[in-house]
């Protein structure tokens, strides 16, 4: 878009242009540098000795691993999912096809608090499962499986929502020609849907792991906050604030923003492979 | 290997694209399937393939019941309008994939694999561009790897779908005496769909018609031409005027002139539809015999080697086409709005209202 050609008689007079970049520029400046900077600024206000202490406090310690378990454990499912489901929805014709489509999309529209409350009034001690689950000793709300559960629900959409419209628009023309020349379902998938689609389910999944690790809402709710077991990152970060440990707050934050500005590193990096997913020499001839 | 379909029929919710359709394609010909678009040709091609099966009727593959077999299995090569490359593999790796895929007891040596894949990449004159990839290559280039693609597994049957559909006018010309002599070369059963005349009638040893899910016509290119066995064949091939008229004991009038049909003097006051091809016309500037249609030239179209002329009848104002040789053309010295008489060299009559009343 940058390239196209300039000229006085389609562009906007000089003072409209400067001052539109100026606003655009400043609403960026305000909403997401300066409390980007904030973030970091207050995190090593009283030195790096507390922001470093704060990190390996043992509390913070173990946030930092159940977010990592949860993540761990939902980021798969939802991959093996998402990818099931976009290639049901985008390669078939099948009864049902919008319903799953909009159900995929439930998670977007229900409030994460909304998904929260469903699990514990399935499985919660007064919930339709807890007498069954309790006969069983098997504790899901305010325990680690809850939260693994909440996260999974919460990120549930971001693998199947990226593939769909890449692979609706890709067809179902090269998984037929596979077919035609004598490839296995499986093969067929191996050798052609999944290297389309690799940058794309990639791009999903960095998507997905960005939510999981800070989802809040939902795993607030099924977590019971419980120091030091079923403490996320984000839910040791409002304890600490709460608490009045500022700094030691911003410093867990900082490490939440640091891994979003990974996401978003990896994310960019991936957009810009995609642009080019061929070692183009010659431009193509055709667009595709 | 020969291909037999035995009443198919294929409907797509409300909308019928194969009506009991009956065909045989003899082994080792090379058969064109004609039709407007959204005629049924595509299904048919796709439930021969196996990537659509019918509602009813079989498939029949050397005479064996084909209708159950896996796609993979029924050792077809597909060529797909639009090619479908695998985008993400070079030619080399295009061409190569179908050997690839096969299990490993009767997967030839990397060796061999070679070889075939350049061999076909040299029958297709692409051999230079191996390493390329499928968005680095122009579309007839593309539609020929899709070609090499398709006959590396050595298919018992080649399908083709528009082949040269999305090309431009030049190269689809070129590729298709290519594919002619292609066939002439490797002799494989080999059914394509289109939906110009002028290619199936180019390439092609039997041309079938389809229309409306169903079998129109079949026979040779000049089989189809000179004896269209129905109206819509008659006015799908060539460019054709229409008239539309009352038959009466042996006599139709079109334009103001009258056609003498001795087989139809059993005919009383029967609605009918008359074809005249355009270059079937004789154009006098004067009248000469009984059977002329007196009009007026609105405008000239130059061609190549003809000049086409649009006419207006005088009789009823309806437009009419006619084509003839530019000597002729220069030899009548004609110019717009001349009046001329036309008198059509052959025609064809089919009755369309109530059959013909026997006394």
């Amino acid at each position: 878009m940058s390239d196209l050609p300039r000229s006085a008689a389609v562009g906007e007079p000089r003072l409209v242009r400067w001052t539109l970049i100026a606003l655009a520029l400043g609403f960026l400046a305000l909403f997401l540098i300066v409390p980007l900077v904030a973030v970091f600024a207050e995190a090593l206000r009283k030195g790096v000795a507390v922001y470093l202490a704060a990190l390996r406090e043992p509390d913070a310690v173990s946030a930092v691993r159940l977010t990592l378990l949860a993540a761990a454990v939902a980021v798969p499912l939802n991959l093996v999912f998402g990818l099931a489901a976009a290639w049901a929805i985008a390669k078939f014709q099948f009864r049902g096809r919008s319903l799953l489509l909009t159900l995929i999309d439930l998670p977007f529209a229900v409030s994460p608090v909304i998904a929260g409350m469903i699990f514990i009034l399935l499985f919660g001690a007064q919930g339709w499962l807890g007498p069954w689950l309790q006969a069983r000793d098997i504790q899901v709300v305010f325990a680690v499986p809850g939260i693994v559960l909440a996260t999974t629900f919460v990120t549930f959409p971001f693998v199947a929502r990226e593939l769909i419209p890449l692979m609706v628009e890709q067809g179902p023309e090269e998984e037929e020609a596979a077919i035609v020349l004598g490839a296995t379902g499986w093969q067929t998938f191996r050798r052609v849907t999944l290297p389309n689609i690799r940058w794309g389910l990639l791009y999903g999944v960095i998507l997905c792991t960005a939510r999981a690790i800070g989802e809040f809402g939902a795993v607030s709710v099924v977590s019971g906050h419980i120091r030091g077991e079923t403490n996320t990152l984000p839910l040791h970060i409002e304890i600490l604030y709460n608490e009045y440990h500022f700094a030691a707050a911003f410093a867990v934050a900082s490490l939440l923003t640091l891994l979003a500005l990974v996401t978003l590193a990896a994310k960019s990096l991936l957009e810009h492979r995609r642009r080019e997913p061929m070692p183009a020499v010659e431009p193509a001839i055709e667009a595709a | 290997m020969s291909i037999e379909a035995r009443g198919l029929s294929k409907r797509f919710g409300g909308f019928v694209a194969l009506d009991d359709v009956n065909l045989v394609v003899p082994s080792g010909e090379l058969v064109a399937l004609l039709g407007p678009s959204g005629g049924g040709k595509t299904t048919l091609l796709r439930i021969i393939a196996g990537l659509e099966t019918p509602d009813a009727g079989s498939i029949l593959f050397h005479g064996e019941d084909a209708t159950e077999r896996l796609v993979r299995d029924r050792q077809v090569g597909f060529v797909f309008q639009h090619y479908a490359l695998f985008r993400h593999m070079s030619v080399f790796e295009n061409v190569a994939f179908g050997l690839r895929v096969r299990p490993r007891r009767v997967r030839p040596p990397e060796q061999e694999i070679r070889e075939r894949v350049m061999e076909l990449l040299t029958l297709v004159q692409l051999d230079f561009l191996a390493d390329r990839f499928p968005s680095q290559l122009s579309g007839g280039q593309r539609q020929r790897v899709a070609l090499a693609r398709a006959l590396a597994v050595r298919p018992k049957v080649l399908l083709l779908d528009e082949p040269f559909g999305a090309l431009d006018a030049r190269v689809r010309k070129e590729l298709r005496r290519w594919l002619r002599r292609l066939h002439d070369e490797v002799h494989v059963t080999s059914v394509f769909v289109t939906h110009d005349q002028e290619e199936a009638m180019e390439v092609a040893d039997r041309v079938v018609i389809i229309n409306e899910g169903r079998i129109e016509q079949e026979g040779t290119p000049q089989q189809v031409y000179e004896a269209p066995a129905t109206p819509f064949v008659y006015g799908f091939l060539g460019d054709v005027n229409l008239f539309h008229g009352r038959l009466h004991r042996g006599r139709m009038s079109i334009g103001g002139a009258e056609l003498e049909l001795p087989e139809f003097a059993e005919a009383v006051d029967q609605s009918a539809l008359a074809y005249v091809r355009t270059h079937e016309i004789e154009v006098a500037p004067a009248p000469n015999g009984h059977l002329a249609i007196e009009a007026v030239i609105r405008h000239l179209r130059f061609h190549a080697s003809s000049v086409l002329l649009e006419l207006d009848r005088v009789a009823d104002g309806q437009v009419m086409e006619a084509e003839i040789p530019r000597a002729r053309f220069d030899e009548l010295g004609l110019v717009k709005g001349q009046r001329v008489y036309l008198s059509p060299r052959s025609f064809r009559v089919f009755p369309t209202g109530k059959p013909p009343r026997t006394e």
